[in-house]
């Protein structure tokens, strides 16, 4: 593997792979010394043009529990103010030995751009409303760690489909493994071709009682003014993940956010930290996730 | 890859369990009994061959010493020449290794690299009291300072050669080969 640009573009062996891999990951940041040597003398760059704290920090923690070294790119302090483009960027970045560089970036396919010429690995940190693949192997793996198992799983991701590109990685990748995705929501977020792929249940209540797993997705408040919801607490009646929701689910339904919630809106504060919730274990899966994913680029010998 | 073949088998099944049988005893006395002692395996056979030492020794001194695993293998130094990415596997070690005293298990010793490895994976995991190597083959060829502590066999072999170690669990017969490789 020589980039992750998303998870449309990876095989089931891919990603059982990396799902694989993260297990041994996850003993190493459990123990005391939360470091191994695999990656020493490699350099990753993080190159965010979109605000972020977990994702960011989540991939230079990765980064140095392989013992890697980082540099971060925040756009607001960089070149890019001078007027910079993405490729002279990147090719600072590679004249600097940077062997694999994290990008995140408002337009779709920027990472793709970015793999069409560059030496350097290419991760995609998520990019417009296209994919976030990190964010949905690590929705995977906290899955398969509570169920044993995806394939014939029923997953519902409940939200703002549209604008989502968690939901978007989700779903190809939870389909090529086997999984029954329903997506659920708002009508005005959710794209036709996304039957290609999901069972679509606009009657929410009705696929919560169905669903093993339920992925609440962020209502994307910077993306919401062209008058697709109606007000706030019209979307958290009619779409939010409520206690009184989850109580007609089954009992063992798995609850995922990708944070950063909205409390309130998309999900009450009593279900984001209810026994069912493991949106807090999300968030050390990723480190774990992300540490496999550099393992995959950047361990072996080069192809 | 060149092909390998088969040129002289050096153990036979009796063999190796003679071999282990001598290893135990030899593991018991040195620590004067192995109420302190943790098998480690290197995978992948290194951990069959600890758990029967566990084995063995259960039978000399009536318990039988904890079985770990090692996957060595995020500590390689030689990975970016090993092609890609191998499997990593999961570490597993019942108890604290601080404090105790752990003898490493592997099928081979060589260049000693994999030795050097398992220690690095090891001390990550804690302090032990004492680290020993156990091998069933010892071909020679070291190219670090590690020697072990307990060896089934010395088996002379030149650098064209490979050392095959079947085992049961793995492949269904107990034997140790000697392969050559082909131009």
């Amino acid at each position: 593997m020589k980039h992750l640009l998303g998870t449309k573009d990876l095989t089931k062996e891919e990603i059982l792979t990396i799902l694989d891999m993260a297990a041994p990951m996850k003993d190493i940041i459990l123990r005391e010394i939360k470091k191994v040597p695999t990656l020493r003398g490699k350099i990753i760059a993080t190159l965010f043009y979109e605000p972020s704290t977990r994702t960011k920090n989540s991939f230079e923690l990765a980064a140095k529990f392989m013992s890697a070294d980082t540099v971060s790119i925040s756009v607001a302090t960089s070149a890019v103010q001078k007027g910079e483009s993405l490729r002279d960027t990147v090719y600072t970045l590679e004249a600097m030995g940077v062997d694999a560089i994290v990008i995140r970036h408002s337009r779709n396919g920027a990472p793709h751009y970015l793999a069409s010429f560059s030496k350097a690995s290419i991760v995609n940190g998520g990019d417009g409303q296209n994919e976030h693949p990190s964010q949905a192997l690590l929705d995977l793996f906290t899955i398969r760690e509570h169920k044993g198992r995806i394939e014939g799983l029923k997953v519902l991701i409940l939200g703002d489909i549209m604008h989502s590109r968690v939901a978007k990685s989700n779903i190809y990748a939870l389909s090529k493994l086997g999984a029954e995705v329903i997506v659920s929501g708002p009508p005005t977020l959710i794209p036709e071709h996304v039957k290609e792929y999901a069972e679509v249940c606009y009657d929410v209540d009705a696929a919560i009682r169905k669903a093993d797993v339920v992925n609440v997705l962020r209502l994307q408040l910077e993306r919401q003014q062209a008058g697709l919801i109606t007000s706030l607490q019209d979307y958290h009646a009619t779409y939010g993940l409520t206690k009184e929701r989850v109580a007609k689910g089954k009992d063992d339904l798995l609850i995922l956010h990708p944070g950063p919630m909205n409390r309130g809106i998309e999900i009450d504060e009593e279900v984001a930290y209810s026994r069912q919730s493991v949106i807090q274990e999300q968030v050390s899966n990723g480190v774990a996730v992300r540490m496999a994913i550099y393992y995959l680029l950047l361990g072996g010998a080069q192809a | 890859m060149s092909e390998l073949k088969r040129k002289a088998q050096v153990m036979d099944a009796e063999g190796v369990r003679r071999a282990l049988a001598r290893l135990a005893h030899e593991i018991v006395e040195k620590n004067q009994g192995a109420a302190e002692v943790i098998l480690v395996g290197i995978r992948r056979r290194g951990i069959p061959l600890a758990q029967r030492l566990s084995k063995l020794i259960g039978s000399i001194e009536g318990t039988e010493p904890p079985v770990g695993e090692l996957d060595i293998t995020l500590y390689r130094d030689d990975l970016s020449t090993l092609g890609p990415n191998p499997i990593v596997h999961r570490t597993y070690i019942p108890k604290p290794v601080t404090d105790a005293t752990v003898v490493l298990v592997d099928d081979v010793i060589y260049t000693g690299r994999t030795t050097r490895a398992a220690m690095d994976a090891l001390f990550d995991l804690g302090r032990p009291r004492a680290v020993q190597l156990c091998v069933l083959i010892d071909r020679g060829h070291r190219e670090l300072p590690i020697r072990p502590d307990f060896v089934g066999k010395n088996v002379p072999t030149s650098k064209k050669e490979v050392i095959e170690v079947h085992l049961e669990e793995i492949d269904g017969e107990d034997a140790v080969y000697i392969m050559e490789k082909q131009e």
